[in-house]
């Protein structure tokens, strides 16, 4: 294991954080901007989202970078400030946990395919490679790959990543396919496992796509396929239920505490939670872990 | 049988060049193009489809499927037009106002390419007024929109306004799609269809054209 993820591992499973972009939005950032550009234009109530985290327990922030490669920010015209986006990003966080948690800076799709030839792997990695190393810049203490579907553009992510020489997590999201346990583009835990692994990946995941009790057989398939690697997990708040063309999640903080701890259980080693999340729901979570 | 043309199982199989070759050969046999794709391309993006509703298929073998057909389509495209053959229909397709994702609206055009349909592509973030503008200029018969984001699914009810306001409505039926968009939905804001996924929509498109 990477001694820096073996180090924070060493008293047991580790909280991460929860949703992000709600948490903007409440804080006013409009429909259809982009919530990255928020770490140079607003950077306090950026700040205040990770404060959110860090003062439900989480002990692994991560950073509102998630849409931030030039490539994405493109849709926004923002290419030119992928780089002070992406380090100020990391910076926020790492100014919001001080010493009391760590930075696990956060990366996305392009959401571009390369199986369409919309980009090009040399794109992919030049916008991964220069993401990466501003938030590195920033002070990020890992890097965490997040929502990917097509395991290709997970790899040339995590070798960019890995240029940093932080230690790289990377998730998949697993939605897709008869048993919704395969990404959009068909690939299974085990194949993710498997070649991640094999590329120098310091931990391995998912997240979104589904509740926690529907990530526990994917969650188990991660493990039994990587048992040395450290898993991470990320459930969404439960199903959401579209009412008057707004999703809503149902589940409650404590409902959700109980199917995330049986993800720990499983094996994760890191836990926390995405769509439908908030403060409220990692602090149940908290509690919970804290109990047992 | 359809289904045992070399040029089925290219297309089936994703394999681009040997359909590009494969279509020029029936071409220069003087089959008609027509009759080439309807009787082994189309039925082999039907097949395509089946399977990836089925789960045996997953997006990459449905985008290279979708390759080979519009290689060969490329080189069929000239001549149907030169006998004054028309596509099964025109579709005007896009993300609504204030969407930037495209991959589903991306996969929905491939297919229904594949599917014989002529698609106008308006990319992402398309206000009502741009859609209206391109069925009017193309005299489309249907308009497919979509939306990711539960944020700008409302967006597809003001395009249906202003479909109805620019007194297009009457002429054009109205498919929608995308993650957060369901059948209930589609009702709700009186759309003529909805699908869930890229296959389907081809489907769907068929159901809103007369025979």
């Amino acid at each position: 294991m990477n001694p820096k993820l073996e180090h924070i591992l060493a008293n047991g499973p580790i909280l991460t954080d929860g949703a992000w972009g709600t948490q903007l939005q409440a804080r006013g950032l409009a429909f259809g901007a982009c919530p990255d550009a928020w770490n140079l234009t607003n950077p306090e109530s950026v700040c205040e989202v990770a404060s959110g985290y860090v003062n439900a327990g989480s002990q692994v922030i991560l950073s509102n970078t998630f849409g931030a490669s030039r490539i994405t920010l493109e849709r926004h015209g923002l290419s030119g400030q992928a780089y002070e986006i992406n380090r100020e990003g990391a910076a926020i966080s790492r100014k919001a946990t001080g010493s009391i948690a760590a930075v696990f800076a956060s990366m996305g799709p392009t959401g571009k395919m390369l199986a369409m030839g919309e980009i090009t792997t040399d794109q992919a990695r030049e916008a991964f490679t220069e993401q990466a190393a501003a938030l590195a810049e920033g002070g990020a203490d890992a890097i965490v790959i997040e929502t990917m579907s097509d395991l290709d553009e997970a790899c040339i992510a995590l070798s960019s990543a890995k240029t940093t020489g932080l230690p790289v997590i990377v998730c998949m999201t697993y939605d897709a396919g008869r048993n919704l346990d395969r990404t959009m583009m068909g690939t299974t835990p085990e194949q993710a496992a498997e070649r991640l692994v094999g590329e120098g990946a310091d931990g391995i995941g998912s997240n979104c796509g589904q509740g926690a009790e529907q990530m526990l057989p994917i969650c188990i398939r991660l493990k039994a396929a990587a048992p040395g690697t450290p898993i991470w997990v990320k459930p969404n708040a439960g199903l959401p239920i579209l009412q008057d063309g707004k999703a809503i999640y149902n589940t409650s903080p404590t409902e959700f505490a109980e199917n995330a701890y049986r993800l720990v259980e499983a094996g994760a080693s890191f836990i926390g939670g995405c769509c439908g999340t908030s403060p409220a729901y990692l602090h149940a979570l908290k509690v919970k872990i804290s109990a047992v | 049988m359809s289904d045992q043309h070399p040029l089925y199982a290219a297309v089936l199989e994703g394999d681009a060049p040997t359909a590009r070759k494969l279509t020029q050969a029936a071409v220069d046999a003087g089959e008609d193009p027509q009759s080439i794709l309807s009787n082994y391309m189309i039925p082999a993006m039907d097949e395509v489809g089946r399977l990836f509703e089925e789960n045996e298929y997953f997006v990459p073998e449905l985008l290279i499927a979708a390759r080979a057909m519009k290689g060969g389509l490329e080189i069929l495209r000239p001549l149907l037009a030169a006998k004054g053959a028309e596509p099964v229909a025109k579709v005007v397709i896009g993300t609504v106002r204030g969407d930037l994702h495209d991959i589903g609206k991306n996969l929905v055009a491939a297919m229904l390419e594949g599917g014989g349909f002529e698609v106008i592509d308006l990319g992402v973030d398309v206000s009502p007024e741009k859609f209206v503008a391109a069925i009017k200029e193309h005299n489309a018969q249907i308009v497919a929109m979509s939306a990711l984001l539960t944020t700008t699914m409302p967006g597809m009810k003001s395009i249906i306004d202003t479909l109805s306001s620019e007194g297009v409505r009457g002429s054009v039926k109205v498919m929608i799609g995308g993650a957060p968009v369901t059948q209930r939905y589609a009702d709700e804001i009186g759309a003529d269809a909805f699908s869930d996924n890229a296959s389907g929509a081809v489907r769907t498109a068929r159901s809103l054209i007369p025979a």
